[in-house]
């Protein structure tokens, strides 16, 4: 059994709107506008951002619902 | 420019659209269900496979703008990206499929007012949003060369379809726009 939780990471690419990227997070993690605001910064100036955490099949799923909106998204351990 | 969509007193979410640009949003989608539905046609295709989801022929896709519609979902495992593509490109790709489906559906039913209901005003948004993904990475669309591709001669294709882009993306913004303010 691993200890290390797993993480859904979202990366930045030239295409996705900011506003839609923050709209993604409020709808599908139902973050509030503030914290979607902040990673979606995160994305855009640092290039990624983690915006979940569990298991494996959990980020799977997460990963998934990313790919359906058009965002770029993958999981890994996180370490 | 005025926004695009916009909310009726009553709450509807409503676009006016002329036939010319009807018929460039029933073409794209057309272009978008072409590239991304599943394909059946293979004799090889195992009906209980196709039944429950699973797609043993899906690779990660050579054409950098399917790629990008349909990412691996792990960077540095391919074992990992390959069996996460067996159980998820099939129900992605009729996602996207769908979301394409209903654009067109709401375009057929409509005169030069198009109102959505709340079901097809999200897969407008995911239908915009694939379409921008398309055409962007299409025109090798990075952060810095918007500008770059917008001063390319009218022959040369690349700058008709940032052109379509670029509308798309005001489209996209206004939707959005609407949302954000629901959510906030």
């Amino acid at each position: 059994m691993t200890e290390h939780p797993w993480v859904t990471i979202v990366w930045n690419d030239p295409i996705n709107l900011m506003s839609y990227v923050t709209y993604v997070f409020m709808t599908y993690f139902k973050f509030d506008r503030a914290k979607a605001e902040l990673l979606m910064l995160d994305v855009h100036e640092k290039g990624r951002a983690t915006v979940s955490s569990g298991t494996r099949e959990a980020m799977e799923i997460d990963v998934a619902a990313m790919h359906s909106y058009g965002l770029w998204a993958t999981l890994q351990k996180d370490d | 420019m005025p926004d695009a969509f916009y909310r009726t007193g009553s709450g509807r979410t409503v676009i006016r659209l002329d036939d010319v640009e009807k018929s460039l949003l029933r073409s794209l989608s057309a272009q978008v269900i072409e590239f991304v539905a599943p394909d059946d046609t293979g004799d090889a295709r195992d009906p209980l496979a196709i039944m429950v989801g699973i797609d043993d022929e899906a690779r990660t896709p050579v054409d950098p703008a399917l790629a990008r519609l349909l990412p691996d979902a792990y960077q540095d495992d391919d074992d990992a990206a390959m069996d996460f593509r067996r159980f998820t490109e099939r129900s992605l790709r009729e996602t996207k499929t769908a979301h394409a489906r209903t654009v067109a559906g709401a375009l057929e039913r409509s005169g030069e007012k198009v109102t959505l209901s709340d079901q097809e005003q999200a897969s407008w948004l995911g239908f915009l949003n694939d379409g921008r993904l398309a055409i962007g990475t299409r025109i090798g669309l990075t952060d810095d060369n918007h500008a770059e591709i917008a001063a390319l001669p009218d022959e040369d294709p690349r700058a008709g379809l940032l052109d379509f882009y670029d509308w798309l993306t005001y489209l996209q913004e206004s939707l959005v726009q609407l949302h954000l303010d629901d959510l906030s």
